[in-house]
């Protein structure tokens, strides 16, 4: 059974969104249960270089599985501001614990609004059915 | 509409992720295809490849006809209960496929070939069977496991009745018994000692609990290929094809040229032995990515000029922690070369350097090539 996580913000592409904090410019960025189980194992992230800065839907990482490479996409236009070290050596950090552990890059939104483009758990939901 | 074999219920409940795998509904893994891997590396694992076609071939001329069909030479079968690997060419000695045939009695063989080459292989092989009177049974009444890994034969052993048990623990590689409806030979595409056991189907799903029972975890289509690459064991459609010699695909072994037999291929394989200048390779990447296949490969020769090869599998070997591939090159190749990492999800192309290896990386659980 795939997992979403009800207060979070997804898009399309299988990554999910998590504010920092209220009101932060910040957002917590990962790829969903469901596009971890697509992918399988996972042994290597190319992660963004922190500083960059990315347009909404640019891809900025790509999650290397056994199978195949897939490409992670900027869900908001703006400038990586940390990475998930972690992933460098424990990469299936991913699959194990997508919404938390897991987590790829914060990146700070430069337009506020672009959140609001993102679609919630429910809409998530109904397009990975 | 994809074929199911009759143990799709069963990879459903052992939780497989399925896909299509040339028309038929194969699981790809049961949740970690690394776990699955390990699994065979250091315990045992099982496989459903009843996709694989099992054609029995029957008449008193059949040893003659092998003779003339396969590259390697059915006449090392002396004793019922051995078998061969072998590849199958085409006049120009392409390869059409690769297959196993095992030697049951002097009117009865039996070839195992690939799913994916199902169609092409009964059409050539039908055709050829005629001058020789040979009949084709296609056995699609039956199934086909395969359990691998250094406790498999042991697991398997403690299911088996006592009179199954002793026909079975005399077993050698590449030797085969039929047992009551147990068609059981040591034979496999991992690396790692093993059965492959043919039944009838409706016996499939009871060994299939009894040998899940026995402790063997279930493993899919992923785990397959990584085991066969870090075994060096070549896939029909990468390591060749019928635009491929055998010389070029680590097959030399199983050319059998010995004077005055004739096969399929052999003339044209003749003149190719003497201008070939491909060969099979692998690569081990110590920096972090992966090796895909038709990657390209590149290094200098001794004069300095450019050589261009193909990487044919590449994936990430669990037992070395590296990534790791199978490539075709020219064969002046030496110990070093580049990949170029052109991956389309890349903005930018990666050139990468790599260790050229022998096309064998594991073996018995053990990696074969200097890891450190």
């Amino acid at each position: 059974m795939t997992k979403i996580i009800s207060d979070y913000k997804y898009r399309s592409t299988h990554e999910w969104v998590k504010r920092l904090s209220l009101n932060s410019d910040i957002y917590i960025v990962g790829i969903t249960d469901y596009a971890q189980n697509l992918i399988g194992d996972i042994v290597f992230i190319e992660l963004p270089v922190v500083s960059t800065v990315f347009n909404i839907g640019e891809d900025c990482a790509v999650a290397e599985s056994v199978k195949t490479a897939s490409s992670i996409y900027a869900p908001l236009t703006g400038k990586i501001v940390e990475i998930n070290m972690l992933l460098n050596n424990t990469p299936e950090l991913v699959n194990t614990h997508p919404y938390d552990q897991g987590w790829i890059f914060k990146i700070e939104s430069f337009k506020s609004y672009e959140v609001e483009l993102l679609l919630d758990a429910v809409d998530y939901q109904n397009i990975i059915k | 509409m994809h074929q199911p074999t009759i143990l799709f219920d069963q990879h459903k409940k052992c939780g497989a992720t399925m896909i299509n795998f040339h028309n038929w509904m194969m699981p790809l893994h049961y949740g970690s295809q690394i776990k699955e891997h390990k699994a065979v590396r250091n315990d045992a694992g099982i496989f459903d490849i009843s996709h694989m076609l099992i054609l029995d071939l029957y008449g008193s001329k059949t040893r003659k006809f092998l003779r003339y069909l396969l590259a390697n030479d059915v006449a090392k079968l002396v004793h019922p209960g051995t078998s061969l690997y072998t590849g199958m060419l085409n006049q120009d000695g392409g390869v059409i496929d690769d297959l196993i045939v095992y030697f049951i009695d002097e009117s009865y063989f039996r070839l195992v070939v690939n799913a994916v080459n199902r169609s092409k292989d009964l059409a050539w092989i039908s055709y050829h069977a005629m001058n020789f009177n040979v009949t084709l049974k296609i056995r699609n009444d039956l199934s086909f496991l395969s359990i691998q890994g250094p406790n498999a034969q042991k697991k398997m052993h403690s299911i088996l009745s006592e009179k199954q048990l002793n026909a079975v623990v005399k077993l050698l590689p590449f030797s085969h018994v039929q047992i009551d409806e147990l068609f059981i030979s040591y034979t496999g595409y991992t690396g790692e000692q093993g059965y492959e056991i043919a039944l009838p189907q409706e016996q499939t799903v009871d060994l299939w609990h009894q040998l899940i029972g026995a402790k063997i975890l279930p493993v899919g289509l992923g785990a397959r290929d990584t085991l066969r690459i870090e075994a060096g064991m070549n896939l029909y459609g990468n390591e060749m094809d019928e635009s491929i010699s055998p010389l070029e695909a680590n097959m030399e072994r199983t050319i059998s040229w010995k004077y005055p037999r004739n096969f399929i291929g052999k003339n044209a394989l003749r003149v190719k032995y003497e201008h070939n200048k491909k060969k099979l390779v692998g690569l081990l990447m110590k920096e972090k990515g992966m090796l895909r296949k038709n990657f390209g490969v590149s290094f200098l020769d001794k004069r300095g000029h450019k050589q261009i090869g193909i990487i044919t599998s590449g994936s990430y070997s669990p037992t070395l922690g590296h990534s790791i591939a199978l490539a075709r090159v020219p064969s002046n190749i030496g110990k070093s070369a580049l990949v170029y990492l052109n991956n389309h999800n890349l903005k930018y192309q990666r050139i990468i350097p790599v260790e050229v290896t022998h096309p064998v990386f594991v073996r018995n659980g053990l990696p074969v090539i200097n890891n450190s």
